[in-house]
């Protein structure tokens, strides 16, 4: 009876141990251009001294999913190490053309928009396998899309934490309140990645959310 | 499923499809119904709201589509619902609807061809559909 006793409080106190190394992971999603690989990046790189994954004016730069595991971030004392998955952004369409604009040649362009149609269904199919997800938009631009609801009612429906960056608070256009009465529900962070603005404030409500995943 | 030449709009129609004719539908029929109605380059108002997942699935089955139809370029989508500020009440009696009828039928979703359609802009107030010319 006592070996028992004994064999279950070693047995949990190594199972917590196991469970407050465990990596949880983040996933970056949104529309594209929005700056997902940009804040992976200054996250990745504030914790790592590495980068994910390029960024580019053009849109669908990311084009599958990329990863950064064991990335430990240390807010206040606390730490928790999380897998940091950047993932394209996800679109309802894809028109070659519009690659055209960046003078991309007729043959890429074509290749990134074949690139770019797999990696949504990639986005999509990852979905299922967060635990954590900051979803990032940009400010200036009209949140009421419905891919950014439709990211998010699954996210809600799955029961996966959901964390809000408005994006590119550094530009003349960017609303942040219009983000935050779009999704009133949620916590609704204003940021810019590129210049590294409000961290503290994302880092914060990514421990609150990341606690007991 | 009619895969009619994307790259050349002759015409199109707008159809509404009733939630009764996809109530009793699983999941891969609805998706499989409304794709053969949006590849007719037709525009599609649903009385009701797809579930998240299937939402994800049509985008990921549309845009999978892409490459493998000529001239298809995806599509636009768009859902029209209560904005969500609602009494405990309110929120209590659409549940009820809602499980009583199987789905949202305070909703609309909107389904275009994005060769048709060109943006679907929408606030809390409006909505807005711009055709390609």
């Amino acid at each position: 009876m006592e070996i028992k006793i004994f064999k279950n409080f070693f047995k949990k106190m190594f199972n917590n141990l196991y469970k407050g190394k465990k990596e949880i992971k983040l996933g970056f999603y949104g529309p594209p251009n929005a700056g997902k690989t940009s804040l992976a990046n200054r996250i990745c790189k504030d914790f790592t001294g590495e980068e994910i994954g390029n960024v580019s004016k053009i849109p669908h730069e990311t084009r599958s999913v990329q990863f950064k595991e064991k990335v430990e971030i240390k807010y206040k004392g606390k730490s928790m190490t999380f897998k940091m998955i950047d993932t394209p952004g996800i679109a309802t369409k894809i028109d070659y053309e519009d690659f055209l604009k960046y003078k991309l040649g007729k043959k890429e362009a074509k290749q990134r928009a074949k690139e770019a149609t797999q990696g949504i269904v990639e986005s999509i199919k990852w979905l299922d396998d967060m635990d954590v997800v900051v979803v990032v938009l940009d400010a200036s631009e009209n949140p009421y899309n419905q891919v950014n609801i439709t990211i998010i009612g699954n996210l809600v429906a799955r029961k996966i934490p959901v964390l809000i960056v408005a994006n590119k608070i550094d530009l003349h256009k960017a609303d942040i309140k219009k983000i935050e009465s779009a999704f009133p529900e949620y916590d609704v962070i204003g940021m810019s990645a590129k210049y590294g603005k409000n961290l503290e404030e994302f880092y914060e409500t990514l421990f609150k959310l990341s606690k007991g995943k | 499923m009619s895969k009619k030449d994307f790259g050349k709009i002759k015409g199109f129609s707008i159809q509404f499809l009733p939630y009764s004719e996809i109530k009793h539908l699983d999941s891969t029929e609805r998706i499989r119904k409304i794709l053969g109605i949006v590849l007719g380059n037709n525009i599609l108002m649903i009385q009701g709201r797809l579930k998240p997942e299937e939402e994800t699935r049509l985008i990921g089955d549309t845009v999978a589509m892409i490459d493998h139809i000529k001239g298809f370029k995806g599509i636009e989508l768009a859902v029209i619902a209560g904005n969500g500020n609602h009494s405990i009440l309110d929120n209590f009696k659409q549940k009820l609807v809602k499980s009583l009828s199987g789905g949202d039928l305070g909703a609309i979703t909107i389904i275009g061809p994005a060769t048709i359609v060109k943006e679907i802009k929408r606030n809390p107030k409006k909505i807005e559909l711009f055709l390609n010319k």
